[in-house]
């Protein structure tokens, strides 16, 4: 039983950060593409970049949802808690996200097209923002009582550390969103984005840079754990192992490779994630409140697993159906 | 003012103006995806394009509010974390568990074939496109099912019970089944699908009236009544069983609905009231046209009630709920909606038994078809009079019973619920008149008869050619 009362919320951290990481890679890039569509000069370019989000933004955005319900299902004290002390920065995401989606209905029938279509970018750019802020703040830690409960002000989310995250987040959705084009487009709109996502390489590596320096110095209980064997040593192989994929992205880049970057981007994503998995385990509020403070009673998190745990793999299932089905380059945009 | 510092009266008017907002896409999407599925189904049954093109039609609509839907469903999703964080705590195992479930299975399976059902035509056979259609469907209905189950448990909670302020649960398949949910499920599921075909013989009618693709129209109207025999009186019976159930386990929500302040004994008759104007500073009603010992009737069919009806005056002031007036109104806003659409339906069938609903004759029908067109959005009126009975009738109470609302909420600065209840305010002022405004250019631009029908028969294969040489389906899909 006792196996039981820690396994259990274990898992949920796990099954949590995969929502975590398919909604940041997945809506990354459509994040990134509308945050893209700013830069891009003409219309039909911005038309494009919609078009290759048409039928999937909606799919992508539901992980959002998922990770929420999931959160709240199996830890109620995390989802209180840390809602309540972003609650600035999550609507400002709810917001940027509301604009995104109505961008993309109204579009369709409006003729004046320009208008939706800068409501789009900005939409994704506020959301990513207030994604950033969210992200930051959570990892710098939040100020709560022995219950839990938010103890903090309004304006505890804004400050330069978790600006730094927020500038670094959109990066790397830019990062990722010009490589899922580069997937998508081609001729002299697929080498736009070839130079942006060597850019954007180079601005996320600088900014991951910075918050690794930044992170150990700053909190104290990050540092015990990063340099405390046996972690220490995977704390010094993830760095190794991002310089080689910014090397192999970069030369990818130059080859002109047309999936590679795509695949190379995912795995820093996904590397960036399990370090960061690893410094906040076993936090669901970093070093504040562990994931077996705030666990659901243990019945909750097996009914929860019962039905969801069983549903990931259908739901990759028919993810992944929907991409095959709309494979290949889009040409036009839909006017 | 008062108000504008009371963070709990704040988050509630956030909440209530969500919901509120929320609730007018769904409704369409959900009973609208029903009605995709028959037409779909007929294309491939008979090969007759017109069906097709009612798929094609209708589904424009389905998408310009599927998006506003999800676009709105999502602060619902936060907020119960933003602000109402000690309700959450408090309740997560199973609440919490269940808006997981919703989001998992349900929406996650409407949003997963969505894109196949929209710009799917032509890249997949007509079976795996019939097949996404009827998954989005599923996926809508599903999600009602289980938000209804969160709801209904928050009106009767089962299968545990309150343990230092959290709930614990024992009995999770009890706690699903809770007394409310059956019912509940069935009328809203009833609602959605009434509210949805009142709108889309609206629209036909509309279309008839002003001559414009009159057969094409007819033939919708036509599925249309066909399926709503059914459903009014259906929803009357269905919300009739919602009143019993709600006058067996929240009489103070009875009391409420029926504005009824003294308590009637057993084994005599009691009046019911129609019409009434309370006055709450008072505890009775002010002016009030009642039908005699018209209660037994409606809450038992027969004359002396067998079990008391209690008035708002047995409890304390801080123990029912206020806005009596409201909800009064609004159940009776709902069930004279209820009537007058099963009525219309009544009539149409007789026009139609009579023959009068044959192309020649149904343009001369002008007010036949005004009617239909007046009771399009009579639908979305009951439904929000139903969520407002409902949900403001469970005053004080979140968790009935259990947890009061001043507890549930989260302490928040007022100033930043202010903020983001007037951003709510203006964000969806503005996208309701955009999106009538978008809707109604759909309409005026009426239907494409000349899209080139897909896989024509035979075709029932996947095709597996290379991407690069399937061509683009979008430029034709625009043009509908
Ligand atoms: C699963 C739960 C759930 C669902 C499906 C709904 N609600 Fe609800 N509603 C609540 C759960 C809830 C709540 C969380 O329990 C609230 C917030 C605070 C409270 O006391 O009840 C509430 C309050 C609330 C209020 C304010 C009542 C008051 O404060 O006096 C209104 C007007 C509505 N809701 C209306 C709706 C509408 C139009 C819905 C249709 C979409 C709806 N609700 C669905
Ligand atoms: C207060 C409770 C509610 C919450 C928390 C909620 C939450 C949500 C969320 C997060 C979405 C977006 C899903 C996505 O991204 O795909 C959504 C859409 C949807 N909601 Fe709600 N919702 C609530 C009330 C309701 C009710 C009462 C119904 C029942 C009719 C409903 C039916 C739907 C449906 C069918 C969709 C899919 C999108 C659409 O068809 O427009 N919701 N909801
Ligand atoms: C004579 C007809 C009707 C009666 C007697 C009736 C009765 C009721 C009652 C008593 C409730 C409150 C349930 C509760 O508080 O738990 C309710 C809720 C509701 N009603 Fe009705 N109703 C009728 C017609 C309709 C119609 C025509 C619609 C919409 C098309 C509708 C939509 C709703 C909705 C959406 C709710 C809230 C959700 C639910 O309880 O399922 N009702 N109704």
């Amino acid at each position: 039983m006792d196996a039981l009362l820690r396994f259990l919320p274990q898992v949920w951290f796990i099954i949590l950060g995969l929502f975590l990481f398919l909604y940041v890679m997945l809506d990354g890039f459509d994040l990134g593409v509308g945050i893209l569509s700013l830069t891009s000069s003409d219309e039909e370019r911005r038309s494009i970049l919609m078009t290759s989000l048409g039928n999937i933004w909606d799919a992508n955005e539901t992980w959002l949802v998922v990770m929420a319900g999931a959160l709240f299902g199996a830890f109620p004290l995390a989802y209180g808690t840390i809602l309540t002390a972003l609650y600035m920065p999550i609507f400002i995401m709810i917001f940027g996200l509301i604009f995104r989606a109505v961008a993309f209905e109204f579009r369709e029938h409006s003729t004046h097209k320009f208008f939706w279509n800068y409501a789009f970018g900005a939409g994704s750019f506020i959301a990513a923002l207030g994604q950033g802020f969210a992200l930051g703040s959570v990892i710098e830690g939040i100020s709560v009582d022995a219950a839990g409960h938010f103890t903090g002000s309004t304006w505890d989310w804004l400050d330069w550390r978790s600006t730094l995250v927020a500038i670094t987040l959109i990066q790397g959705y830019v990062l990722i969103g010009s490589t899922y084009l580069i997937l998508k487009t081609e001729g002299e709109l697929q080498q736009t984005h070839f130079r942006t996502a060597k850019i954007a390489a180079i601005t996320t590596f600088i900014g991951a840079v910075l918050i690794t320096i930044v992170t150990p110095i700053f909190y104290e209980a990050a540092r015990t754990r990063l340099f405390s064997a046996p972690l220490v040593y995977v704390f010094v192989a993830i760095p190794i192992l991002g310089l080689l994929l910014i090397g192999l992205l970069l030369t990818s880049l130059d080859r002109q490779e047309e999936r590679t970057p795509f695949v190379w981007t995912i795995l820093i994503f996904l590397l960036s994630f399990i370090g960061l998995g690893l410094i906040v385990f076993p936090y669901v509020i970093p070093n504040q409140i562990t994931i077996y403070q705030a666990a659901a009673s243990p019945s909750a998190l097996v009914f929860m697993l019962t039905f969801v745990g069983v549903l990931i793999p259908i739901m990759l299932f028919y993810n992944i159906y929907n991409y095959i089905v709309f494979r290949g380059k889009v040409v036009t945009s839909i006017d | 003012m008062d108000i504008f510092s009371n963070t709990v009266a704040l988050s509630r008017m956030q909440f209530a103006l969500t919901a509120t907002f929320h609730m007018l896409w769904p409704v369409l999407t959900t009973g609208m995806s029903i009605y995709l599925v028959i037409v779909e189904g007929l294309w491939i049954k008979t090969r007759r394009p017109e069906y097709y093109y009612h798929a094609r039609f209708w589904s424009k609509l389905f998408l310009l509010n599927f998006g506003i839907g999800v676009a709105s469903g999502l602060p619902m999703e936060f907020q119960f974390g933003t602000n109402w964080a000690p309700f959450s705590e408090a309740v997560g195992d199973f609440f919490g568990s269940i808006l997981g479930f919703e989001a998992s299975m349900a929406f996650m399976l409407e949003a997963g074939f969505l894109g196949i059902m929209l710009f799917g035509w032509g890249r997949v056979s007509p079976l795996i496109h019939y097949l996404a259609t009827v998954m989005v469907a599923f996926g809508a209905n599903l999600s009602t099912f289980w938000i209804l189950v969160a709801n209904s448990w928050l009106q009767t909670p089962a299968g545990g019970e309150m343990v230092n302020g959290k709930f614990i649960v024992s009995d999770y398949f009890q706690a699903i089944l809770n007394p409310f949910m059956v019912k509940s499920v069935a009328h809203m599921f009833l609602a959605t699908l009434e509210t949805s075909l009142f709108v889309i013989g609206g629209i036909s009618a509309w279309y008839i009236l002003k001559q414009r693709h009159q057969a094409f129209f007819t033939q919708s109207l036509k599925i249309v009544l066909a399926t709503a025999i059914a459903v009014t009186p259906l929803q009357i019976y269905v919300g009739h069983l919602s009143a019993e159930q709600v006058a067996q386990y929240q009489p103070t929500k009875l009391a409420a609905m029926e504005s009824k302040w003294e308590s009637s004994p057993a084994g005599q008759p009691a009046d019911w009231s129609l019409l009434a104007i309370p006055d709450e500073a008072n505890e009775r009603n002010k002016w009030e046209i009642t039908i005699p010992n018209g209660l037994g009737y409606i809450l038992e069919f027969r004359k002396n009630l067998t079990v008391p009806v209690l008035g708002l005056k047995a409890w304390v002031k801080t123990d029912r709920p206020k806005m009596v007036g409201l909800i009064y109104y609004c159940f009776r806003i709902m069930s004279g909606i209820g009537f007058f659409l099963a009525g219309v339906m009544l009539w149409s069938v007789l026009q139609w038994l009579l023959g009068n609903l044959s192309p020649e004759k149904i343009e001369s029908q002008k007010w036949f078809l005004r009617t239909w067109i007046l009771a399009a959005p009579l639908g979305y009126i009951a439904v929000e009079s139903g969520w407002i009975v409902r949900c403001v009738g469970r005053q004080p109470w979140t968790l009935y019973g259990q947890i009061r609302t001043a507890d549930a909420a989260s302490h928040l600065p007022a100033s930043n619920v202010l903020t983001s209840l007037t951003f709510f305010a203006v964000v969806y002022s503005v996208l309701l008149v955009t999106t009538l405004y978008f809707a109604s250019k759909i309409i005026g631009k009426g239907p494409n008869l000349e899209l080139p029908l897909p896989g024509l028969d035979g075709q029932f294969v996947l095709n597996t050619a290379p991407a690069e040489s399937i061509p683009d389906q979008r430029p034709v899909e625009a043009q509908q």
